[in-house]
């Protein structure tokens, strides 16, 4: 392993031209991507992550800007000269090959020597549970199957980064979930960079070490699953990333490092801010749906926030039953409740509620 | 009743056609196949005397002008994948929005009569015409120099005959390729050139092969492009049997040399189709 990031894009930007015009798919873009990290790019369609995965591997080259591998500076050379590799969305697997010969196209590429090849196509075949499968056709495998013979054929070749685009997307819900863990375990068994392209963000959470949240060809956000989930640092990345309340409010007070939003008699937002923040000063407050208590009276010696408002619906989940509060000011608020130990609904539609949350679970956005 | 119904009606829909069939290709068929094998002349009238000599007399006499055609139709063929596959290539991959547009253009010449397209063209290869004329002036070619009446005007003709059915198979075999999997060859370390070899190429052989079916057979039985286009000296069979039929009355050496031409380029076709068949075009080329 060398010190040097495995991807690196250096004030990198990419416009197409579009009707004549020119519009920016990827505007300003900073990032280094460390040696063996599982590492998504995640956003809606349109935000710049696949462009930003094509930079890398080649098909792309951005306007402005320069794409590192490894230490070195590969912008400009082709893609065929890159080592990294690509599982797309739609598989691409040759459909006049078998399974072996899709699997061995690279290493025959790089001129191995043949039963070289033939040793690490068939390990590289157990890997991803193909093995006896060798002669069979593309056409004659399941989703998953070719899923499996585009990843086989993309690592056999031992690449400094696996780039794949969204390559669970065409996979039924099952078998993405049953997918995610096996990728995650081949990444680990491999120990290669993974750059995972996804819109979806319960694959990104499940499975990254660290996640680029994108939109409109920025990333908002870049860190762990869990700083992204539990601390949205934008308002897009608190709405995309799970269910979010956000809370629009102006600080009355701040008191040991907490702002304190107060919101009619006895209601109130608090939340841990920075020294800078002082109080008169517009905020924005995310809380997290399950981070949110439920009661029916009005609960005594809360110190941290406390809302009230109306049930205006109550879905059962299962493992959860999800209200939603319409509060005094006019917000909906999500609550889910955890149906760990009894089966009855905290409360029905119609009903006065109260939400209560501890202070470490309110967020400061932007702040 | 209704499964007497459902039993009975795809050959109620393959009636009209079986029927056509019948009466304008199979009929025709065994009455040429017959007179193949008849004896006379038109004043006397002819009689079927089961002369298969008609056969191999009109062999003997026409073979130069047979091989002369299967070679005309094969150089025909081979100029045409040169040609096409360019052109198709860029329509598939490059035609964006306009490809109906441009696959429109290439069958555009198609609208006017192909007796006096191939009028045209030799109006065109003249040795006095708009394209020799300049260049003799010019001195790029010899005075003497003349294009009508050779090999190469003929072929010329008849790869412009036939270059549409050539591009659209091509274009139909290309357009089917998902651009990724071309990525894909380029991002497992192929350059341009192998890309193609080894994925394009091998993707495309089912439309080059339906091309060549469409294009050697008619090139090699045509009759219009060396009469307007050749000489003495590129006679093929098919005029040769339209000379038999219409000018000279020799109905049964006609038909026998009809059949001759079908039957060896059946031959042709069948063990071109063994040799390369669609299953099998493509583990050759994944070599």
């Amino acid at each position: 392993m060398t010190s040097s990031p495995a991807i690196e894009f250096a004030g990198v930007r990419k416009d197409y031209l579009s009707h004549g015009e020119s519009v920016p798919a990827v505007k300003s873009l900073d990032l280094a991507i460390a040696q063996g990290e599982f590492f998504s790019l995640l956003g809606p369609s349109g935000c710049g992550k696949t462009t930003t995965m094509r930079m890398i591997a080649g098909f792309e080259e951005p306007t402005e800007g320069k794409v590192f591998l490894d230490g070195q500076d590969v912008t400009g050379v082709a893609p065929n000269k890159r080592d990294v590799n690509m599982v797309f969305q739609s598989y691409a697997l040759f459909p006049h090959l078998s399974v072996q010969q899709n699997v061995a196209f690279g290493l025959e590429r790089k001129k191995v020597a043949k039963a070289e090849i033939n040793h690490r196509v068939g390990a590289m075949l157990e890997i991803v549970s193909l093995t006896g499968m060798e002669k069979r056709q593309p056409r004659e495998m399941s989703g998953g199957q070719q899923q499996r013979v585009a990843l086989a054929r993309a690592l056999v070749n031992h690449p400094r980064a696996l780039l794949l685009d969204e390559p669970l997307g065409a996979l039924d819900l099952k078998l993405r979930q049953q997918m995610q863990v096996e990728l995650k375990r081949i990444q680990r068994e491999v120990g290669i960079t993974f750059v995972y392209v996804t819109h979806d963000q319960g694959e990104a959470l499940t499975m990254s070490d660290r996640i680029a949240v994108m939109n409109a060809g920025l990333i908002e956000q870049l860190g762990t699953p869990r700083e992204i989930y539990e601390r949205p640092a934008t308002r897009f990345v608190a709405g995309f990333i799970g269910t979010s309340n956000i809370v629009d409010g102006t600080v009355d007070r701040v008191e040991q490092g907490l702002a304190v939003i107060a919101k009619g008699t006895g209601e109130q937002v608090v939340v841990r801010v920075p020294d800078s923040v002082r109080p008169g000063r517009a905020i924005e407050v995310s809380v997290r749906p399950e981070k949110i208590d439920l009661h029916r009276t009005m609960p005594a010696g809360i110190t941290g926030s406390l809302l009230s408002g109306t049930v205006s619906e109550v879905v059962y989940h299962g493992t959860s039953t999800n209200y939603t509060v319409a509060t005094t000011d006019g917000a909906d608020f999500v609550v889910f409740d955890q149906n760990a130990h009894d089966a009855e609904n905290v409360a029905s539609r119609g009903e006065r509620v109260y939400l209560s949350w501890a202070p470490q679970h309110s967020y400061p956005i932007g702040v | 009743m209704d499964r007497a119904k459902r039993t009975l009606a795809p050959y109620l829909l393959v009636l009209p056609g079986g029927l056509w069939l019948l009466l304008f290709f199979a009929v025709p068929m065994v009455t040429m196949l017959s007179l193949s094998l008849q004896e006379g002349d038109i004043v006397n009238g002819f009689v079927f005397t089961g002369h298969w000599q008609n056969y191999t007399e009109s062999l003997g006499d026409y073979r130069t002008q047979l091989i002369r055609s299967l070679v005309y139709g094969a150089i025909t063929s081979f100029v045409l994948i040169v040609m096409a596959f360019p052109v198709a290539y860029w329509i598939a991959f490059y035609g964006g929005r306009r490809k109906a547009t441009y696959l429109f253009l290439i069958m555009l010449p198609f609208f006017v009569s192909f007796v006096l397209r191939t009028i045209s063209w030799r109006m065109l290869l003249t040795d006095d015409g708009v394209l020799l004329h300049p260049l003799k002036e010019a001195g790029i070619l010899p005075g003497d120099f003349t294009v009508l009446g050779s090999p190469a005007a003929v072929i010329a003709g008849l790869v412009y005959s036939f270059l549409p059915f050539m591009v659209l198979p091509i274009y139909v075999a290309l357009e089917r390729i998902d651009p990724r999997v071309i990525e894909a060859a380029r991002d497992l370390y192929a350059g341009p050139l192998t890309s193609f070899r080894k994925v394009v190429l091998p993707l495309a052989l089912p439309g080059v092969f339906a091309g060549v079916l469409m294009t050697f057979v008619p090139a090699s039985s045509d009759y219009v492009n060396s009469e307007l286009l050749g000489s003495s000296e590129t006679t093929m069979i098919g005029q040769v049997i339209q000379a038999k039929f219409l000018s000279n009355s020799d109905y049964p050496s006609a038909s026998a040399l009809s059949f001759t031409l079908m039957a060896v380029l059946l031959i042709g076709v069948f063990s071109y189709a063994r040799a390369l068949g669609t299953e099998d075009v493509m583990k050759v080329a994944a070599r």
